[in-house]
């Protein structure tokens, strides 16, 4: 038995709660996907299988709306309405993204939709939350994170270019949230016997899920300052992006500053053959010898120190600057130095890592007759395993399927 | 204290009779978190349980005094003021958490900690692999002492594969994953991310796998160990650039590629951030089709708004370089909260790229929101922290108190959950055990 099996989520489909509804269904609930006549926009969202667009074509519906079976209802005839009551009826948990007052127009809302499921846990998805009118505001991804902190710290050295923020993460952000919400109440709901209606604000979620921009704010109020491939700082810090020999960067983090660390990156250097191009070796080798604790805090009053630190990074710059990135990172991890590459994706899809842990998926769509290869799961939980359980729906699929558990004859 | 109650029970029979159980009315009250977290990672995970009412009792170490936790007296600071039970950040991320010092190196210390695991629901950790076997501690020895505790690890690659063994903070984990690669502007280095949003990402992760071992167990009684590989959490963040590889063959390194301030899927032109008068000062604009781009041409009016290049989407999208050059002329002579007033009011897609002060302080929709609370800190007195971004309508969450100084709930924890005296706790104390 996978965590959810038994629970139905009814999603009333938007790109705003598509992949919360993905990671329960994932998990073993019972998702059911509403769309309009005509279906939710993002079935028209690239890329496209083989880059031909098509009703079922679209990655992005395939990878958002797995795990669910997809019905149509039209929530703008009475009848459509009456259906979702009965839906509903069926439910544990809504999850939907309306605008702020459409709900309650079509009678759908929180308190109507109680009466008809007493212990229903509804899931409103907003970009200020239900009680701010800023939500009626039309705001995409971009503008979300814009208002709400994350660009400010993301970006360049230079700051003639724009900030940068980080495709989709408005939309996953909140979306973490509305999953972490609806498991908080199922469990109070196992305990109290009580749903609840549960208000998630998009750009809230971003204020806080900026680390030291907003926490420097509130206890200091100091500003960070974005800097190029590294956190934005209120005092700037030191380049950790290295360009190694294949034309790919790596991130070194924190530089060596332990004595072991420094005999590691000496040994590897002597193995390598590059020690005598280092002109900082001998002070790398003082690190390596050193005796008694590394005090960073005096770093730049102190000329012994000063110098050892800086031949950790001069090191480090030299073999990456002679090393493909991957074999860097590999190397640096082996002697014992927190160091990643800059993967691609795809180049993070292929790592043997990720492939050992089972993180491609292969999953057989009936429609198209292919076997596609998925990205796996977030978590490896290992009493309730994840899974695909199916495709992503076809505009209607399940219609007769799930009227008809309904008690609805076709 | 008797001798039979320093035995703790052994598998399958945890013995909860005696003990009480958390209280107060808070969503997961009736839970309690043993909580080895840190950092951001994985403190941000029990932060959240904390807030939703969960008793979360978070173990460090007093010969180390927490340091294993490199935030727990690092800056910011309030007032300027350093110490151990002065870090901003550590107590950001552990409000609403009780604090308790166990010395592992100290056979009652873990005697101590067998009782706790005994009577709570989860066992939260994200050190390097390795790190709670050494100590006695592994799965296998907690089912032991609890048969269905839940154990959620937490670390870079986690506990099995390859890179098991490597080690990473949030940066690397941004790098091998792909989510400094996808940050950037074309023909740049990656601009990455400025904060370790797979910290505070793979935080929430953690809370979703915590939570839903806690609904698996709540239904079939099973607890179960979950490893979370943070960069595994964040590589399923790719998902439809992942499928256009597997299915397509396109890889996101490419040319032209990435440009993480355009909007491919769904294209959408113009869609950037542009500057505006003043220094660094930008704001963000989003067209998602013609409507949107006739209410933003309509407010322009200038003539490049009729070039026939721009009349149609398909147009737009693929001459939005040209059309960047345009906007930001138009943009760079005016305020962003201008810019933002009017095209809100025009109902094109539109916002500052606020700084820290203007969405915390002068940001009506976060204070409206109650986004940022204050807790009554033991040494630091009032601080504002990160609240939660959602509202409960039965069960909201509050952070009943601020983060622990360094041991601050040693007595009370040890006296009334596993009955010790005061008299005990502090003999334990001056002995090095707590």
């Amino acid at each position: 038995m996978t965590a959810l099996t038994g629970l139905r989520v009814v999603e009333l489909g938007s790109e705003r709660v598509a992949f919360a509804a993905k990671l329960l269904g994932d998990m073993g609930a019972d998702v059911i996907l509403v769309e309009p006549p005509g279906g939710d926009p993002a079935r028209a969202y690239p890329p496209f299988l083989d880059d031909q667009p098509g009703e079922n074509r679209s990655l992005w519906w395939w990878h958002y709306n797995t795990s669910k079976r997809g019905v149509v209802i039209d929530l703008d005839l009475e009848e459509g309405r009456e259906r979702f009551r009965q839906l509903i009826a069926s439910a544990d948990i809504l999850l939907e993204a309306e605008p702020r007052q459409r709900l309650a127009a079509l009678g759908l809302d929180y308190d109507d939709l109680s009466a008809v499921r007493p212990d229903l846990i509804h899931v409103a998805v907003t970009p200020y939350g239900r009680g701010d009118a800023l939500s009626d505001l039309p705001a995409t991804d971009l503008t979300i994170m814009a208002a709400s902190g994350p660009p400010w710290s993301c970006g360049y050295d230079d700051h003639s270019l724009p900030p940068i923020r980080g495709p989709m993460q408005a939309l996953h952000t909140a979306q973490h949230f509305a999953v972490m919400s609806v498991l908080t109440a199922v469990l109070h709901r196992g305990v109290a016997g009580k749903g609840q209606f549960i208000d998630v604000s998009m750009t809230a979620a971003c204020n806080v899920t900026t680390e030291a921009a907003s926490y420097s704010w509130l206890v200091a109020e100091q500003t960070v300052q974005r800097q190029t491939g590294r956190h934005a700082s209120t005092r700037p810090s030191g380049e950790t992006q290295q360009l190694c020999a294949d034309g790919r960067y790596a991130n070194t983090g924190v530089p060596p500053r332990a004595p072991k660390e420094f005999r590691a990156l000496l040994a590897w250097l002597r193995e390598l053959g590059f020690a005598e191009d280092l002109p900082e070796a001998v002070f790398l080798e003082m690190g390596a010898n050193w005796e008694g604790p590394f005090e960073l805090s005096r770093l730049g009053s102190d000329d012994e120190v000063t110098a050892i630190f800086g031949a950790g990074r001069e090191a480090l710059k030299l073999i990456a600057s002679r090393l493909p990135a991957q074999d860097f990172f590999i190397g640096c991890q082996r002697a014992g130095l927190a160091v990643g590459v800059v993967n691609s994706p795809e180049e993070a899809f292929e790592d043997e890592h990720f492939k050992a842990r089972g993180f491609q998926v292969p999953l057989h769509h009936d429609d198209f007759d292919r076997t596609i290869t998925y990205p796996g799961a977030p978590y490896a939980m290992r009493g309730s395993p994840w899974a695909i359980s199916r495709r992503a729906p076809h505009l209607g699929e399940h219609d007769a399927e799930v009227f008809g558990e309904l008690g609805e004859t076709p | 204290m008797t001798s039979e109650q320093r035995n703790f029970v052994a598998a399958d029979s945890p013995a909860e009779t005696s003990v009480p159980s958390p209280d107060g009315s808070g969503a997961l009250s009736t839970f309690r978190i043993c909580d080895f977290t840190g950092q951001l990672a994985g403190a941000g995970a029990t932060k959240w349980l904390a807030a939703l009412g969960a008793e979360v009792i978070r173990i460090e170490d007093p010969v180390r005094q927490g340091r294993w936790d490199i935030l727990r007296g690092g800056p910011p600071y309030k007032d300027g003021e350093r110490g151990l039970d002065r870090g901003g950040a550590f107590n950001n991320h552990n409000a609403g958490k009780y604090g308790i010092t166990l010395n592992l190196r100290d056979e009652r210390a873990k005697d101590i900690l067998a009782r706790l695991i005994e009577i709570s629901d989860v066992v939260s950790e994200n050190f390097a692999k390795g790190v709670l076997e050494r100590w006695g501690f592994g799965y296998d020895r907690m089912r032991e002492i609890r048969g269905d505790i839940i154990y959620v690890s937490n670390c870079g690659f986690g506990h099995v594969g390859p890179y098991s063994d490597f080690k990473t903070w949030g940066p690397i984990v941004q790098a091998v994953s792909g989510l400094t690669f996808t940050n950037g502007l074309p023909d740049r280095e990656p601009a990455g991310w400025g904060y370790s949003y797979m910290d505070h990402t793979g935080g929430y992760y953690m809370a979703i796998a915590i939570l839903l071992a806690l609904v698996h167990r709540q239904r079939t009684g099973e607890g179960q160990w979950v490893d979370l590989a943070c960069t595994e959490s964040a590589l399923a963040l790719h998902g439809p650039a992942l499928l256009d590889w597997t299915v397509n063959g396109r890889p996101s390194r490419r040319d032209g590629s990435p440009h993480s301030n355009r909007n491919a899927w769904p294209p959408m032109a113009p869609h950037g951030i542009y500057p505006c008068k003043g220094d660094d000062e930008w704001v963000a604009i989003a067209c998602r089709g013609d409507g949107d781009w006739w209410r933003l041409a309509g407010l322009i009016a200038e003539p490049w708004c009729s070039e026939p290049g721009f009349a149609v989407h398909a147009g737009r999208v693929a001459n939005q370089d040209a059309l960047d050059t345009h906007l930001e002329r138009w943009t760079s002579g005016r305020g962003k909260f201008d810019v933002q007033e009017r095209l809100r009011a025009a109902d094109v897609p539109v916002a500052a790229v606020q700084k820290p002060q203007e969405r915390i302080d002068l940001d009506p929709s976060t204070e409206g929101f109650g986004l940022w609370p204050t807790v009554q800190h033991t040494v630091m007195g009032d601080v504002r922290v990160d609240g939660q971004p959602v509202h409960f309508s039965e069960t909201d969450w509050e952070y009943p108190r601020a983060g622990p100084c360094l041991g601050e709930h040693n007595e009370e924890v040890l006296t009334s959950l596993l009955g010790f005296t005061p008299e005990e706790v502090a003999t334990l104390a001056e002995e090095g055990v707590i």
